[in-house]
């Protein structure tokens, strides 16, 4: 066993001195429904490149500003189209390198079970205190549910229940403590493999809002880094878009 | 200048550090005496707890209260009985909090200003036949009146500068849980800079003319 185990520190450290010879770091930013789905394939990214992406995850709209002000991201995996297409034409970005890698789905979810039907019908009903969403002014999700309850005609009613949380990841934990009922979060967030990890929701049809499409770019500070553009390579391969499936992405 | 909606979040900040530092006089001023008192082996134990805020991390504090005022928390379970419902996303939650948050600014300027008196005065006092609560009030608080007023101060300004546990557990509504500097983080986020600066340059003049008369007042030390 011993001998074996040195072989395999062996074997790994010549693996590792082959790596550094191009192995790095790239600073990712990542909208906070992709949290999930991203620790995965930044793990196998780095297995199989040897590069170590650092991710940071939060509200598309922070990383906007923190981006517009020097933050030093060198990919922005974004919650939204509009945001990577912004950071491009201002030239905080590299053109033409944005491209869709995740097609993101809205879902009314409670951590009881039984507390949402699979019409939605228990919005209209009215029957609970609080309803999460996330800052419909820097969260593309946030905005998608405050479009979803405007399609509805439930907005106005609504209104005094709604709470917000910064970012989709705080929306779920509002909703995960019980301290809101039920709210508005990503998909991604709720379900694995096509089945609803606990507590019960409704996925809304794609009548009551367009998918999102979540757009990255290779961000200006990202520009001469390989690294960089071999996470983009990545998560258009195999291995990421099917972690990105199981989550309940849709691909382009 | 200011939007209604600005307007509402200064409101509801004044609001919540004048009730905050009310409850925190009324309900800090006994923990003092008893830690400036007594010679119990509990006094470390309970001191260190009023101390924590100090130390830590908003996220800490916002991460627990979120969960021991939830609905399957303790203290959730025990407002529910009481027929209040749940405390956090209410005003209420974000005053209990707020007291957590800042008991340490308003008990310790008291501890050290009840500290300083020393046994003598109460001896005194004593010795002229002044019952305990009559010497607390008329020996004790006035001549601990600096300390009172550096606690309230304290506890007033470090509630309008709360920030980490009103975003954990207020959900940010409008006129209930928005307070200045959820509303200021709100601005920048949104990169409406221009008002985050009203705001925000407001909050740091007053920030800085309340601690410069705190600071200027003569013949008193801010931590006695």
């Amino acid at each position: 066993m011993k001998i074996q185990g040195s072989y395999l520190l062996a074997g790994l450290m010549f693996a590792a001195s082959g790596w550094s010879i191009q192995a790095a770091e790239v600073h990712v930013a990542v909208a906070a429904n992709f949290t999930a789905p991203m620790q995965k394939i930044a793990i196998e990214f780095q297995k199989d490149t040897g590069h170590k992406a650092l991710l940071a995850f939060g509200a598309t709209g922070k990383f906007y500003a923190q981006i517009k002000n020097g933050a030093p991201f060198a990919v922005l995996l974004a919650a939204d189209d509009k945001t990577p297409a912004i950071l491009e034409s201002e030239g905080n970005a590299i053109p033409g390198s944005c491209f869709t890698y995740a097609i993101g789905t809205l879902v009314l979810w409670s951590a009881q079970s039984g507390m949402v039907d699979d019409q939605g019908a228990v919005l209209k009903k009215g029957e609970f205190q609080h309803l999460a969403i996330a800052n419909p002014k820097t969260a593309p999700y946030g905005a998608a549910a405050i479009k979803i309850l405007t399609q509805l005609g439930l907005l106005d009613t609504l209104q005094p229940k709604l709470v917000t949380g910064e970012n989709i990841s705080q929306t779920y934990q509002f909703i995960a403590t019980g301290n809101a009922e039920l709210g508005f979060v990503a998909m991604s967030q709720v379900m694995f493999d096509g089945k609803l990890t606990s507590g019960s929701a409704w996925i809304v049809p794609t009548n009551l809002h367009e998918p999102i499409r979540q757009d990255a770019v290779i961000l200006a500070k990202g520009k001469d880094q390989p690294a960089a553009k071999a996470l983009v390579d990545y998560l258009k391969g195999k291995k990421a878009t099917a972690i990105i499936q199981s989550y309940g992405y849709m691909l382009p | 200048m200011l939007s209604a909606v600005d307007l509402a979040a200064i409101w509801l900040t004044i609001k919540l550090a004048t009730i905050t530092t009310a409850i925190l006089l009324i309900v800090g001023t006994p923990i003092a005496w008893w830690l400036a008192r007594t010679r119990s082996r509990f006094k470390g134990l309970i001191g260190a707890i009023v101390a924590l805020p100090l130390v830590l991390p908003p996220t800490v504090l916002g991460f627990y209260l979120l969960i021991t005022l939830g609905p399957h928390g303790p203290v959730g379970q025990f407002t529910q009985w009481l027929g209040i419902g749940l405390l956090p996303f209410t005003f209420a939650g974000l005053v209990v909090a707020s007291v957590f948050y800042s008991l340490p600014f308003v008990v310790q300027p008291l501890q050290l200003a009840f500290e300083a008196i020393g046994p003598r005065p109460l001896e005194v006092a004593a010795t002229l036949r002044a019952g305990p609560w009559n010497s607390f009030f008329t020996v004790v608080i006035p001549l601990a009146k600096p300390g009172f007023i550096t606690a309230a101060i304290l506890g007033f300004t470090h509630t309008i500068g709360e920030f980490g546990v009103v975003l954990m557990i207020g959900g940010n509504i409008p006129e209930k849980t928005r307070v200045v500097s959820v509303q200021i983080y709100d601005h920048v986020e949104a990169l409406e800079y221009a008002e985050a600066h009203v705001l925000a340059g407001g909050l740091l003049l007053f920030s800085f003319l309340v601690l410069l008369a705190l600071y200027s007042r003569k013949g008193t030390r801010v931590w006695q």
